[in-house]
């Protein structure tokens, strides 16, 4: 499974992204998120690490994904984008629609 | 519009299969081109990101919008190795499309829309890009460093 997901103490849930986000399982995804939803998680950092490449369903996937957060009043965060996944946020200017840290570390120190 | 598949060489490479068009396979063929192109010749880090990222979308519009999801209908992959050059080309069975009529993700009223980025990531991370005349066929050029 290319998803892992922990909660931390701090109510923030942080779900690790594997190999690659590609329009064979960004449903997966989409499904883990809306659960945590319904469970009343509202603050998230997507950890992509461990992540080789994304694409283009895999980016709708994220904008769908920060939408529903933030309607639902929650925050969503990526973290730990190579420089190749960097340049492709900022190619498709989707690095003007995301907060993105460095490191999931990062990312929860900003919650 | 001239055919745009690549010119024979001497000492290329080429190789030819075939997948049904489910998306589950989409990442399985990533791996495969990968492989075949990594027995011809070292592929870079950001190469590699790069062949990755165009082979899914060209993989994945082939069996979206070029079959329809139809598992009965084939999509054809098509490599060369040549140099310090890779040749991905993705053929569909489908009626084409007109590509130049894609608009621009990256406009601000597209910014949040969930699909429409495959074709500009394709034309922005391949070198080279060219279609066939019917518009279901595709030809990346792309660095192996």
């Amino acid at each position: 499974m290319p998803f892992h997901a922990t909660r931390e103490a701090t109510g923030v849930t942080v779900i690790t992204v594997e190999g690659q986000l590609i329009v064979a399982n960004r449903q997966e995804l989409k499904e883990m998120i809306g659960t945590a939803l319904e469970r009343g998680d509202r603050k998230f950092v997507l950890d992509f690490g461990p992540t080789s490449y994304i694409d283009s369903s895999g980016l709708g996937a994220l904008v769908s994904i920060n939408k529903k957060v933030r309607e639902a009043g929650g925050e969503l965060r990526l973290a730990a984008l190579n420089d190749d996944l960097r340049s492709l946020f900022e190619l498709t200017k989707l690095d003007t629609l995301f907060s993105i840290s460095d490191s999931a570390a990062g990312a929860l120190a900003g919650f | 519009m001239a055919h745009p598949r690549p010119e024979r060489h001497e000492g290329e490479r080429r190789t030819r299969f075939t997948v049904s068009s489910e998306v589950a396979r989409v990442g399985e063929v990533v791996e495969m081109v990968v492989a075949w192109c990594s027995e011809h010749g070292p592929l870079g880090k950001t190469a590699r990101f790069r062949l990755c990222t165009v082979v899914a979308e060209a993989v994945a519009n082939a069996i979206i919008y070029g079959n329809d999801h139809d598992p009965e209908r084939l999509v054809t992959i098509e490599l060369t190795c040549l140099g310090d050059r890779v040749v991905v080309g993705v053929l569909d069975e489908g009626q084409g499309y007109l590509p130049e009529q894609v608009p621009d993700p990256t406009l601000e009223e597209c910014l949040e829309n969930t699909c429409g980025r495959g074709l500009y990531m394709i034309r922005h991370l391949a070198d080279h890009v060219a279609f066939n005349a019917e518009g279901n066929a595709i030809w990346m050029t792309l660095p192996r460093c």
